[in-house]
């Protein structure tokens, strides 16, 4: 399919990016991997008229140990991601979460920062780095900041970013030792989850001693259950002890209804998926 | 002159990799849409977002001032209101078949039926200034539901006609002499103790055929003759009808379908762009092409299925079966296309499937609808005949308490039998279900998987497993010329195929037939070669261009091989024998003394001979042959056959199903084909295979969704939840050979056999795993959701489904709705 004209810039530093965002006004759109932009512009559902690669800045991609921290270029590719020792062993459950994305093709072009800025409720990589509180490193003409996961993701493909701003790193806390699991539940391998439950503990002694927890698709942003993380907290790591709690998962949340499930089907797996994730976590 | 090391092993029976896929994966073929000629045209079809309405104007002042446009054209502009698409089958005398113009004239009937072309220098700029033309609609309120369309006071889709119903078909054993009478042994059924009577409602859903490659036609009008290249499977059809529906004589029309990746039945057409381009490029005298967007695919291409059956079945409490009457409706979507009005019944005569029952009674209607039209997908009638009676026969071993295959065993006709006259008239003329379902059964440890259902139903596990039983039979290899007349079909069934002797001991082979991905170059590769012995890669298979195949009718029903791989046999069965007389007349010898062996002729008791290369070497010099015989081995041979082909199977599936979520898997899946004698085993596999991944698609995961305005909601492959190769298992195939005998191959089709037979192997697997919790139906696709509320009903907890947002943009990049464009913010 033809997508309507737009130009097209690959800058090759951030600078130059931040730079041709604002020379370009609010008609321009980032490509960053462009698997979900690029299909939406081939269905003709937007008609940017500059669209700014930011797949020429090699420093976007990188992944490196930042003290107590591991921080991730946006441009990172999901393959780069899942197969990353550091991630693997300090954020464990980011990897997990990424090896489901979409297919291989898609994961080798689809970027850590395109997802997470395309903002998609149903995607699965918003609601881990909400549970894991990820921080989100902002580029703008004005320098850069940072933002928390929980005022990162503002409502359907929204965030805080700027029209100005680029999204150019997400730091993630290390969770050294943790337990993790990503539920994720869809028609088919490669569709988009219809609810996705990403969970990750920490267990003393088969007593739960930290949880967190992140939802997908079970409203207009990604979620973080934290009612579940709650209840969970000094429980024993038992079937019937995390199912009890996985029932508060539905707090706050507002649960899409489409033809492949109707909120309450959502809510229900929510709670099922939920408990089978924190159990799995904490095995 | 050279010859290639002859084979002394038959071809026959052996797997070989096919000699089309180097061309094909590598990417160095041309599809229809590669082929470049200068000067060409690009066309853009302007389609109807809305089901049903009165098109009051069409503004295309904006689209005509674009630069790089040559015109807009609507299809008063292309004088072309008369022109109608070809349907060419009356199901009965008084069908009603409407008037189908290439472009809506007045009405649009479903939501994405063109309304005006755009004819621009390239692509980018038809696709761009097609977005330009405003079409102005004045609504109609879209006829959606088969039911409500057959009311009273229903919108009516062609108000001429009075009714939304085209057709009314009936076919009743005993008025046929074939049997007794249906309503009268369920009556008699119904009254008495004895006996049992089942009935049911199932619903085959729309779906989508989902070739690989999306259609494409390119007409270059500036030779002598038009040269139409089209993704089609039938480039025969579209010639013939295009002269009828054009005026362009036939002798000045040339169609040839190039390497066409994928049909399944959405290529068997004669398609309105067909025609606009054809009409374009005769007005503008330059080439014009056309290659369709997915969405247009999905949105506009026919589509499959959609029918709603009403079954009843009588049976004695042993589990005899007497009667079975089935009625059904058949969603034909706004217009009668080329086949569709006949898709059910293609069916019709198999509801009765493998076994003996005393009495069979079948009334379809064919229903007009807002939607787009139907016609065949894989299968085309008989997977929705084979749904209905082997879900039925579940149903009737689960009222009697007995294993399903037991009642399946006590009704089968047996291999004794054949050949069996069936209750619907069909002449069987062999088959043993006996060896396949021993084989099948075997292969899928079908008692060991018995008693780990008993115990995980023993055990309350949140993870049940059912199995699933589909034994089949069908009618395919779409022929009898006779049948298809009787039947109002305007098309014969006959194939051809042409055999051309080469002076260096080659040989070309033109068939009739038109692969789009079956092997046939392969196949008939074997069967030359083995009848003329000579090598394999001695043997070129030429098809799908009309001027080179003049003759022909094309692939579908799984007719290639029974139809057109015979055809071949009997050409060479008459080059053979042209040979033979110019052999006998060279080695000085009587015909009668000559044995044809290897590929060669010997005089018998000498080591007297000469290669059939030789001979065509000789009758190409014709130097010397014999009085009153052409110098020529060449030969043609036309095959009608008498009979249709009867594959049948046994397939089995395990399904587990997750309670707590109601997630139907298939964790193992064994079926044993009989298709008779294999000519490649390796192709009958993956045939077997591809089959099997489109008819589990039905069960568990596509349909196409309509909203309540008449829109297709899922028109992208990333809602249209087609499975790929990580949602199925490996799966375990067999076969047993029980040969044809209506054919000198023994030969039976296999195009369609694993879509006919694993849908209701999957859904009689779910139901199976999930029966003793009180569940009898479940609607296809099962589903997670329909599963999980089937369990929640059956347990008495009534679920409150909460009303669904159709569009949605909740799930995903799958529910953004390309027919209903919603602004969005996308990075």
């Amino acid at each position: 399919m033809i997508p309507a004209p737009f130009d097209y810039v690959r800058p090759g530093t951030v600078d130059e990016a931040v730079r041709a965002l604002s020379e370009a006004g609010e008609d321009a759109k980032i490509l960053a991997g462009g698997q979900s932009l690029i299909p939406v512009l081939r269905l003709r559902l937007a008609a940017p008229s500059v669209l700014i690669d930011l797949g020429g800045i090699p420093e976007l991609r990188r992944i490196r140990d930042d003290g107590d921290r591991i921080a991730i270029g946006a441009m990172a590719p999901h393959d780069d991601v899942l197969r990353d020792e550091l991630v693997h062993e300090h954020v464990g459950l980011l990897a997990k979460a990424t090896a489901t994305v979409a297919d291989n093709q898609t994961r080798h072009r689809g970027t850590l920062g395109g997802s997470l800025a395309h903002a998609d409720p149903a995607g699965d990589l918003g609601g881990v780095a909400l549970a894991l509180e990820a921080e989100f490193v902002i580029a703008g003409p004005g320098g850069t900041r940072t933002v928390p996961a929980d005022e990162f993701f503002v409502d359907y493909f929204t965030t805080a970013l700027g029209e100005d701003e680029i999204l150019t790193e997400v730091r993630f806390p290390k969770y050294t030792g943790w337990g993790s699991h990503y539920e994720k539940f869809n028609r088919t391998a490669q569709s988009w989850s219809m609810v996705g439950i990403a969970a990750a503990v920490r267990t003393e002694g088969g007593t739960i001693a930290e949880a967190r927890v992140g939802l997908s698709n079970m409203g207009t942003t990604p979620l973080r259950a934290r009612g579940v993380e709650e209840a969970l907290v000094g429980q024993p790591a038992t079937a019937d002890a995390v199912r009890a709690a996985a029932q508060r998962v539905t707090e706050g949340t507002a649960a899409p209804s489409d033809a492949d499930a109707a909120a309450d089907y959502r809510e229900h797996l929510a709670r099922v998926l939920t408990g089978r994730a924190v159990l799995a976590a904490a095995s | 002159m050279t010859t290639t090391a002859e084979s002394t092993t038959p071809e026959l029976g052996r797997s070989r990799a096919r000699k089309e896929d180097a061309r094909l994966l590598t990417g160095r073929t041309r599809w229809t849409d590669t082929i470049a000629l200068p000067g060409t045209l690009h066309l853009s079809v302007v389609r109807s977002p809305v089901a049903h309405a009165r098109i009051t104007g069409i503004d295309t002042e904006e689209a005509r001032r674009l630069p790089g446009v040559l015109g807009v054209y609507t299809v008063r502009d292309l004088a072309a209101e008369g022109v109608s698409l070809p349907c060419s089958w009356s199901i009965t005398p008084d069908q009603k078949t409407p008037h189908h113009p290439p472009l809506a004239v007045d009405t649009v009937r479903f939501a994405g039926e063109g309304v005006a072309v755009v004819i621009a220098r390239d692509a980018a700029t038809a696709r761009d200034a097609s977005e330009l033309v405003v079409p102005d609609f004045e609504d109609l309120p879209p006829v959606l539901d088969m039911e409500a369309a057959l009311a009273q006071d229903a919108t009516l889709v062609h108000p001429d006609f009075g009714t939304n119903a085209s057709a009314h078909w009936v076919f009743d054993s005993e008025e046929a002499g074939t049997g007794e009478s249906a309503d009268r042994l369920i009556a008699a059924a119904e009254s008495d103790s004895d006996s049992v009577v089942i009935r049911r409602r199932y619903r085959q859903q729309r779906l989508i055929p989902a070739f690989m490659e999306p259609r494409s036609v390119l007409v270059d009008p500036t030779g002598e003759q038009y040269v139409i290249w089209t993704s089609t499977q039938v480039p025969h059809f579209v010639r013939i009808f295009m002269a009828l529906m054009t005026g362009i004589p036939e002798h000045k029309l040339r169609v040839i379908a190039p390497d066409v990746g994928g049909g399944f039945g959405g290529k068997l057409q004669v398609t309105p762009e067909e025609v606009l381009c054809t009409l374009a490029a005769r007005k503008l005298g330059r080439p014009v092409k056309w290659t369709e967007t997915r969405s247009e695919s999905m949105l506009s291409g026919h589509h499959g299925r959609d029918q709603v059956q009403h079954v009843t079945l009588a049976a004695k409490r042993d589990g005899t079966v007497t009667a079975l009457k089935v009625e059904i409706l058949a969603d034909m979507g706004a217009y009668l296309v080329l086949v569709g009005p006949a898709i059910p019944i293609l069916g019709a005569y198999l509801y009765n499937s493998i076994y003996k029952f005393d009495a069979y009674r079948l009334e379809c209607t064919n229903v007009f609808t807002s939607k787009t039209p139907t016609d065949a997908y894989r299968g085309a009638g008989r997977p929705e005949a084979t749904f209905a009676i082997e879900r039925t026969m579940d149903e009737l071993a689960a009222e009697l308490g007995r294993d399903p295959m037991d009642v399946r065993r006590q009704n089968w006709i047996t291999h004794e039998e054949f050949p069996f006259t069936t209750v619907a008239g069909l002449h069987y003329d062999s088959g043993n279900y006996e060896a396949a379902t021993a084989k099948a059964v075997e292969l899928f440890d079908y008692d060991g998987l018995r008693r780990e259902q008993q115990q995980r139903r023993d055990a309350g596990d949140p993870v049940q497993l059912g199995i699933g039983i589909s034994t089949f039979t069908e009618m395919c290899g779409l022929a009898p010329s006779r049948w298809f007349g009787e039947q109002g079909y305007v098309a014969g069934g006959w194939e051809r195929a042409s055999i051309r002797m080469l002076p260096t001991g080659k040989v070309e082979v033109v068939t009739g037939a038109s692969a789009h991905g079956q092997g046939h170059e392969t196949a008939w590769s074997q069967i030359v070669a083995d009848q003329l012995g000579v090598a394999f890669d001695d043997v070129e298979v030429l098809h799908g261009d009309t001027q080179i195949a003049h003759k022909g009718l094309d692939t579908y029903g799984s007719r290639s091989l029974v139809v057109g791989g015979i055809a071949v046999v009997n050409a060479a069965k008459k080059v053979i024998a042209k040979a033979r007389t110019v052999a006998a007349h060279l080695l000085e010898a009587s015909e009668d003394d000559l044995e044809f062996s290897g590929g060669r002729f010997t005089v018998r008791g000498t080591d007297k001979g000469m290669a059939i290369g030789e001979l065509a070497f000789a009758a190409l010099q014709a130097h010397n042959y014999p009085e009153g015989v052409e110098p020529s081995l060449d030969s043609s041979a036309t095959f009608d056959p008498d009979a249709f082909s009867y594959p049948h199977g046994t397939h089995l599936a395990a399904m587990e199903v997750d309670t707590e979520t109601g997630r139907a898997t298939l964790r193992r899946y064994v079926c044993v084909d009989d298709v008779g004698n294999a000519v490649n085993p390796l192709l009958v596999e993956g045939q077997v295979h591809g089959g099997l991944a489109q008819g589990i698609a039905q069960a568990l995961f596509e349909e196409a969704n309509y909203d309540e305005q008449g829109t297709l909601v899922n028109g992208t492959f990333v809602d249209y939840t087609l499975p790929s190769a990580a949602d199925l298992p490996s799966f375990t195939t067999d076969r047993t050979e029980t040969p044809s005998t209506t054919n000198p191959l023994g030969v039976k089709g296999v195009g369609e056999a694993g879509t006919i037979a694993s849908t209701p192997a999957i859904v009689n697997g779910i139901i199976d795993a999930v029966r003793h919790l009180g569940v009898t139906e479940i609607e296809m696709p099962c589903t997670p959701q329909r599963v999980w509320r089937a369990i929640q009903e059956a347990q008495g907890r009534t679920t409150q489904e909460t009303p669904i947002d159709t569009h949605s943009p909740g799930a995903g990049l799958g529910s953004i709705d390309p027919n209903n464009p919603q602004e969005e913010e996308v990075q």
